[in-house]
């Protein structure tokens, strides 16, 4: 028998053609790469502006209230006690991105724990699983997150958890639905087959191949998360001030609409910025992460 | 038992419950396994033949324990093993792999060869290190025809023909002794079908293994198997030696279904022509289920189901019509 | 090959060309056949040939997004046409009109043609009043008529049923009837029976022969199997990397390959006849398929070949040679590998 080194095949070949592909196909998904692009302007904004800028977020200057924005050095205004909105909203940022990231790991470890054992083993562990992840979806998350928030100190820790708990829901079914198809695959059978414990089965076996999808969820749910913490602080729930966040922002913001109206509008934009950002990358992901393309 | 056998199922079933309504009612089953007795004997590969709904691969993956049997017995070497737990199999997975069907589907495609090679390893070799491990995949690649140094590369990366061929060497990096090939050259060119069943001839041979070839296609179970077990509707009609089997067919199915085939050299030949598809598993036709396509069917034949009663030697046939005069494609 | 009638089919000098990746890859190179009326060719490969990729050429199904760049001639003459007309010229409202009534496709997946949510009835009337613009009832009536020419049994029940309701061997006759319900002159089948078991399978291969009997279509019938050629087939040519690398009547090529590719496809093919003998090994043709992004210098098969000479074989492609009887090779060496009497070209239809 001759022996055959690989060498490219027609359809299929091409080192690690796919890491190419998905990069290439994302790219060419303009809004995609748009929000990719806003959001890594965000990031270092918020996690350089405030050293640049020549005030912080906490300082007082009553003589500079309501200052409108391009106001000397406040580029984007003063609240109603001076303080600088340039310098408050990037450290916002820095508060609500991070409780977006966070509610995105937690939620996704938890919910893709829950999926894959939930799928994995199917039967009354599958079924109890999934009611209970039936359950929490049939709350209204706006009002469980309120609830939960009115029992605890608002720390940026306590909303992380919090929100968390609203959003894992989602991709433990996206999950569950993932593994239950690739279960019944030949590769799983073999693993089975060649006595493979669940933990191998379910983390090296079925995960890796559920991974698009999953962080495709993971995506959107940052979007979410930013969103919710946003309402949350805007109803007052949510982080406190003197901290910033982009929610409290906008509800300090209320009584001056008429006569200061960039209060709400910085913060405002912001927000919708930020979400639609990891909305669109969601949507680029999904097309260039597409299973099909994945599993041949 | 005779220590010469390796395998043997006696009154296997396999039902699968067809649920109906929001209770979850079990309505009916599908029958893909009714009653299935055979014997492999240890170093001989049976071909087992049939069309799609015959139930040829649940019996392969019935006799993996794929999945537990609904009623009857496996008995693997001297165990019965068809009511184990997966605790109790485990040690019976080192002997017993599967080869499969589709090459694209049966390796994981996010992990490299390497890795899907020494899987079985892990849980069947606990105390062999990574890197002896790897020197017996690297040993296991080379026997299969590939070289040693793919493993680290992943399975896009490869053809239809190559990645069967990992697949082969999976199931052999345990050292089994007993293998199900299910549809393993189904999916293949022409040209790379015949290099895979060669490579699994000389494996065969060399590793003494026993073998289920499970297939649809007859030239292929005629080259490679020593004796052929044909499955209509969940049972087995007919099962002899091969030659035997093809030179004198004792069931009017195996008969016409070795007159389906379209051999380049027969051109345009006398067929005995089947009506319509098998019928549904859920509710086979009373009596013998093959007597509804049957050309030979009598009103006897809707009575009762016939048993696989001795034909000659080591052949066997169900058929109420022993007297039947069936003709073979190949001339003698 | 002197026809007294223009062939229904005529291809000349196809070619495909991919655009992948910024560069151009060829995978059709200079197809070219004649199919007349009545009469079938099969075209055989194993995956990669392109012979599938030749089919969508002509039926003009190799989509915008493909980036595909066809040229070459598809002179289709239709019985009720004067002039034949070359599909790759027409636009794309005059491919559609002949597409189906004058041109017909089947395909390996008859679930992929047929519409789940419809009945069958309904999706076979819907061709029929799309290309006759009959009404309603005729077109169901008509509907029913084709069922039972394909031979589907209970056709009237049959006609309420969804795709999903019958087996894969029904569902290739309701797509069969569906690309006969305007009888088509050229009726193309993409390996129809693949997926079939054999004993359908060869209910499916009468059937295409009755009514090809019947209303004298010629047929295009695509396949890797030499035994389902030699079932359907009147003419048979072989595809290898892009090209056709032998033509001629199925008994002489099945009996007698010229080239080394077909000889050493046929080979590998286990023999019923041979079930149970002590078994040899198969022969094997080594290597593999090359990728069309780089095929080897001269002759495509020339680095598998046993019979491949240095310098000879892997300088320039060689021509398809026209041999006696219809018969072409692509070979270099042919004039050593084929004997005097089989050589003696014929003169070259126009």
């Amino acid at each position: 028998m001759t022996t055959m080194t690989a060498a490219g095949d027609a359809a299929h070949t091409r080192h690690h053609w796919w890491q190419h592909r998905t990069l290439s196909r994302f790219l060419r998904h303009r809004l995609a790469a748009t929000g990719l692009a806003i959001i890594l302007m965000l990031t270092l904004a918020c996690l350089l502006g405030p050293h640049l800028l020549p005030y912080d977020e906490l300082t007082v200057d009553l003589r500079a209230r309501f200052s409108p924005p391009l106001t000397q050095d406040h580029y984007l205004g003063t609240d109603p006690l001076g303080r600088d909105i340039a310098a408050r909203l990037l450290m916002a940022g820095r508060i609500s991105l991070l409780v977006g990231f966070s509610v995105m790991l937690i939620s996704t470890v938890f919910g893709t724990l829950i999926g894959v054992v939930a799928g994995y083993f199917r039967g009354w562990v599958g079924s109890v699983l999934m009611r209970i992840v039936d359950a929490f979806l049939a709350f209204p998350s706006i009002f469980l997150v309120l609830v939960l928030s009115a029992f605890v100190e608002p720390s940026p820790f306590m909303i992380t958890v919090i929100i968390a708990l609203t959003c894992w829901m989602e991709i433990a079914r996206i999950v569950e639905a993932e593994i239950l198809s690739l279960r019944e695959r030949d590769f799983t059978i073999a693993a089975r087959l060649s006595g493979a414990s669940a933990r191998w089965i379910m983390f090296r076996e079925l995960v890796p191949n559920a991974m698009g999808p999953i962080i495709v969820a993971a995506t959107l749910t940052i979007a979410n998360a930013i969103l919710l913490e946003a309402y949350i602080s805007f109803l007052g729930y949510g982080i406190q001030p003197p901290l910033p966040s982009w929610g409290n922002m906008l509800n300090s913001a209320q009584q001056y609409l008429a006569d200061a109206p960039w209060l709400a509008i910085v913060p405002g934009i912001t927000i919708t910025l930020a979400v639609s950002s990891f909305n669109f990358i969601g949507d680029g992901l999904r097309d260039a992460l597409d299973s099909r393309s994945n599993l041949p | 038992m005779p220590a010469d056998v390796m395998i043997e199922t006696v009154a296997l079933k396999k039902h699968f419950p067809v649920r109906k309504g929001i209770l979850q009612r079990e309505a009916k089953a599908v029958r893909a396994l009714d009653g299935i007795s055979l014997t492999i004997r240890r170093g001989e590969v049976l071909g087992l033949v049939g069309e799609s709904g015959s139930g040829k691969s649940t019996l392969g993956k019935t006799l993996m324990m794929q999945e537990p049997p609904t009623s009857g017995q496996i008995v693997f070497g001297d165990t019965e093993i068809s009511r184990f737990s997966e605790r109790l199999l485990k040690p019976f997975r080192r002997r017993m792999q599967m080869i499969f069907q589709d090459p694209f589907s049966s390796l994981n495609p996010r992990m490299s060869v390497g890795d899907s090679l020494t899987m079985p390893l892990r849980f069947q070799a606990p105390d062999m290190s990574a890197s002896a491990r790897l020197d017996k995949a690297r040993q296991v690649i080379e026997t299969v025809g590939l070289s040693g140094d793919i493993l680290e590369r992943f399975p896009h990366e490869f053809s239809g023909g190559q990645r069967q061929r990992i697949g082969i060497a999976r199931a052999l990096i345990t050292d089994p002794e007993f293998i199900v090939a299910d549809e393993a050259v189904s999916a293949l060119d022409v040209s790379v079908q015949a290099q895979v069943l060669n490579l699994l001839t000389e494996i065969r041979h060399r590793w003494q293994l026993t073998m289920l070839f499970v297939t649809h296609d007859l030239a292929v179970v005629g080259h490679i198997a020593d004796r052929v077990a044909v499955m209509y509707l969940g049972k087995i009609v007919e099962v002899a030696p091969t030659r035997e089997l093809f030179t004198r067919p004792r069931h009017p199915y195996t008969e016409a279904l070795m007159s389906a085939v379209p051999t380049p050299e027969r051109r345009a030949h006398q067929r005995i022509m089947l009506e319509g598809d098998i019928p549904s598993p859920i509710s086979p036709p009373s009596g013998c289920a093959f007597r509804t396509r049957c050309p030979y069917a009598k009103p006897a034949c809707a009575d009762s189901a016939p048993p696989l009663d001795v034909r000659g030697t080591g052949h066997y046939a169900a058929c109420h019509r022993p007297e039947l005069e069936l003709a073979s494609p190949i001339a003698t | 090959m002197t026809l007294s009638h223009p062939p229904a089919l005529a291809v000349r000098d196809l070619c495909v060309t991919f655009q992948r990746n910024g560069c151009e890859t060829r995978v059709i190179h200079d197809i070219d056949f004649e199919i007349a009326a009545g009469e079938t060719l099969a075209l055989v490969g194993e995956s990669g040939s392109g012979k599938s990729v030749t089919s969508m050429a002509l039926m003009r199904l190799l989509g915008r997004q493909s980036r595909a760049a066809v040229t070459g001639q598809v002179a289709l003459h239709a019985a009720t046409e004067r002039e034949p007309i070359d599909l790759l010229q027409i636009d794309d409202a005059r491919m559609r009109q002949l597409r189906g009534r004058r041109i017909a496709m089947i395909f390996q997946e008859p679930l992929t043609a047929l519409n789940p949510v419809h009945r069958v009835g309904d999706q076979i009337a819907e061709v029929v009043r799309f290309h006759s613009g009959s009404p309603r009832r005729q077109a169901r009536a008509q509907a029913l008529a084709l069922l039972e020419q394909v031979g589907i049994p209970e056709p009237s029940s049959r006609l309420d049923s969804y795709p999903h309701e019958l087996s894969g061997g029904m569902r290739q006759r309701v797509v069969i009837a569906m690309a006969l319900a305007m009888e088509p002159d050229v009726l193309i089948a993409d390996e129809p029976t693949t997926a079939l078991d054999v004993t359908v399978q060869a209910q499916i291969l009468t059937l295409l022969k009755t009514l090809q009997r019947d209303t004298g279509m010629a047929m295009l019938f695509i396949t890797h199997d030499f035994g389902v050629v030699s079932e359907v087939a009147d003419r048979v040519a072989v595809m290898y990397a892009g090209r056709i690398v032998e033509e001629g009547d199925v008994e002489a090529v099945l009996a007698r390959p010229l080239m080394p590719y077909t000889a050493g496809l046929l080979a590998s093919v286990p023999r019923l006849e041979r079930a149970g003998l002590p078994g040899e090994r198969l022969a094997t043709i080594a290597g593999r398929v090359p990728d069309p992004a780089s095929l080897p210098a001269g002759c495509s098969f020339q680095p598998r070949c046993t019979f491949a000479v240095p310098g000879t074989c892997d300088s320039a492609v060689p021509a398809l040679a026209s041999l006696k009887a219809g018969r072409r090779v692509r070979c270099t060496r042919a004039h050593e590998l084929i004997p005097a009497e089989e050589l003696s070209p014929c003169p070259q239809t126009s």
